[in-house]
């Protein structure tokens, strides 16, 4: 069939898998209806509920504005879809285009989207990690659980990882009057996304809240009571912390086990794909029915030196997937590349924390507006002579403008005048990233590397 | 009724908060904290700080009375910056 043929007959009646039914894929769903796919559509999940969101888990259901079950996403259109929930994907077979289900079913496909994402890093001692009272949140199931023991009035809340999800918990217990101990490896909080220079900020918040912030430190160990319930943990520098409820926040793993043998470049890195969400296999050869968005995916950008990253963002899982969707029943003369510039928000301890751009990859940063100490202000990331990042406490409205110069690769350091520019920012400062070639568990946007199948950087889980 | 506030966008206006304080809420000065389901007794409310907020931060379905309109109606905004 010609390609013009092909595609036309795609649109009518291709048949489309969906494996991972969270906000990217459904995301996915709704813009192929939306572009006049009317062909039949599979949505597989494992997780037994239809597309939630996960960053209220962590805000307004902690904060008690939010049923930790009512979180669903709420639909752009109809999507007409047959829906397998509860149930996972366990593989795939690229030769016979089809998806192995846990329950034995195959699933074929002219077209495949791959959006599995990633799941909390356990607490890496199994039996530890076991003991009534230890949690971890990424899943509506998680939030559950946790939100019940916290409307329990814990003692004390433990944090292992002050990252920011580790960090947000922590600010809705202060929140609520709850007693929190936070432990992070790194000298600060937000060290492995923003940099020491603004983690040193964090840090003040989370003291002038009333967290009791222990920095530099290991956690070596968790002591459950005799009927199995966690009592206390253990750090490295000798101190043991009393505590009912510890929540582990080290970081994410990505779903791709179920790729194993599929042939597909996928790796505890996540997939890889260009930049056009096409997966590639493990030869480094791009497929042309297999796409991938949303956490679970690596792509290589143009604005970052063609890196391929790895991205833990809402807003990246949106326009991934829609571009994804598009690129999937088009033809490739009319597929659009994934170019969006990484943005990520937080909120925590009343201060709105957003950024733009890949903050990790900065050298120096500078204060353009405002000040540190009176956490309001603007930081931006410098790399090789051009501005690469921003992030601002409290002061939304300049982002958009930081992402231009971004997008722009505007020269840096910023020697034109700015809004509100104090003496401190006159001149750029070390961003103080922990060594790169360290795995830290707080990046949400992570580099790896230039090739479709590199693993050479393995991602160990940080031992905290 | 669902509701998600694409918060990248989000200007920390305050709008829906002033209109909607049932489910929208300023934590600090620019910080939003929303609920993602608001019962019926909020709908207009909400349905009205959808309408105003500067930016077309919030998407909602549920919006229109489920009577009179087909599912999933409502603004649709792209989250996409
Ligand atoms: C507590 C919390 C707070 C957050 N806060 C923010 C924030 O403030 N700002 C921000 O930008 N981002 C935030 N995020 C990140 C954001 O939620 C993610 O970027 C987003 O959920 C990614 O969507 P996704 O669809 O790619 O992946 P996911 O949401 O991870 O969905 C993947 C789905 O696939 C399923 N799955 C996995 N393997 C299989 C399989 N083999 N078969 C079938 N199904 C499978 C999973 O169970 C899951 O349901 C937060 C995340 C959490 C957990
Ligand atoms: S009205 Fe819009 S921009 Fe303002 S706080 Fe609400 S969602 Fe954000």
């Amino acid at each position: 069939m010609p390609a013009e043929q092909f595609h036309e007959w795609l649109r009518r009646e291709g048949r489309i898998v969906v494996v991972g039914a969270s906000l990217a894929g459904l995301r996915a769903a709704e813009t192929l209806r939306a572009e006049g796919f009317t062909g039949s559509l599979t949505m597989i999940g494992d997780e037994p509920y239809e597309p939630y969101d996960r960053p209220p888990l962590s805000k307004a259901v902690l904060l008690g504005m939010s049923a930790p079950d009512r979180t669903d996403l709420p639909r752009r259109r109809e999507i007409d879809a047959t829906w397998r929930l509860g149930v996972a994907a366990t593989g795939l077979d690229l030769a016979a285009h089809r998806v192995r289900l846990a329950d034995g079913d195959e699933v074929p496909y002219d077209r495949l989207l791959i959006a599995t994402g990633v799941r909390a890093r356990p607490w890496p001692r199994e039996e530890e990690a076991q003991l009534d009272g230890v949690f971890t949140l990424r899943t509506r199931d998680d939030a559950v659980r946790l939100h019940r023991r916290l409307k329990a009035g814990p003692r004390r809340v433990f944090v292992i990882g002050a990252g920011f999800t580790g960090s947000e918990i922590a600010s809705a217990c202060r929140h609520q009057g709850i007693a929190v101990t936070v432990a992070e490896r790194a000298d600060a909080p937000l060290v492995g996304a923003l940099g020491g220079v603004i983690g040193s900020v964090a840090a003040e918040l989370h003291r002038d809240n009333g967290v009791d912030l222990r920095t530099g430190v290991m956690v070596t160990g968790l002591e459950g009571d005799s009927v199995g319930r966690v009592r206390a943990a253990h750090l490295s520098d000798g101190s043991v912390v009393d505590t009912d409820v510890v929540v582990v926040s080290l970081g994410a793993t990505r779903n791709t086990e179920w790729l194993a043998d599929s042939g597909l470049g996928a790796g505890p890195r996540g997939i890889a794909c260009d930049a056009g969400c096409r997966a590639f296999d493990f030869r480094g050869i791009v497929t042309d029915d297999v796409y991938v968005a949303g956490d679970v995916a690596r792509s290589p950008h143009a604005l970052f030196g063609y890196q391929f990253l790895s991205l833990e963002h809402w807003g990246n899982a949106v326009a991934q997937a829609e571009v994804a969707a598009h690129n999937m029943i088009s033809a490739s003369a009319d597929r659009r590349p994934h170019l969006w510039v990484p943005a990520f928000w937080s909120a925590q301890f009343g201060v709105n924390i957003k950024s733009v751009g890949v903050p990790t990859m900065g050298e120096e940063i500078m204060i353009t507006q405002g000040s540190l100490a009176e956490r309001r202000f603007v930081g931006v990331y410098g790399y090789r002579g051009r501005v690469i990042a921003a992030v601002s406490f409290d002061n939304t409205r300049w982002l958009e403008f930081y992402e231009g110069q971004i997008e722009r690769g505007a020269p840096f350091p910023v020697e034109y005048p700015t809004m509100d520019r104090r003496p401190e920012g006159r001149k750029p400062v070390p961003a103080d990233f922990p060594d790169p070639s360290l795995p830290t568990h707080g990046a949400t946007v992570t580099l790896s590397g230039y090739s479709p199948a590199d693993r050479r950087l393995v991602f160990t889980p940080a031992r905290h | 009724m669902r509701l998600v506030v694409d918060l990248n966008r989000c200007q920390g206006y305050a709008q829906c908060a002033f209109l909607a304080p049932e489910v929208f809420t300023m934590h600090g000065e620019e910080s939003l904290v929303y609920s993602p389901w608001a019962g019926d007794e909020h709908r207009e409310k909400a349905a009205r700080a959808v309408a105003a907020c500067p930016v077309q931060a919030i998407t909602a379905d549920g919006l229109a009375d489920p009577a009179d309109a087909p599912a999933g109606a409502g603004r649709v905004a792209s989250d996409a910056r």
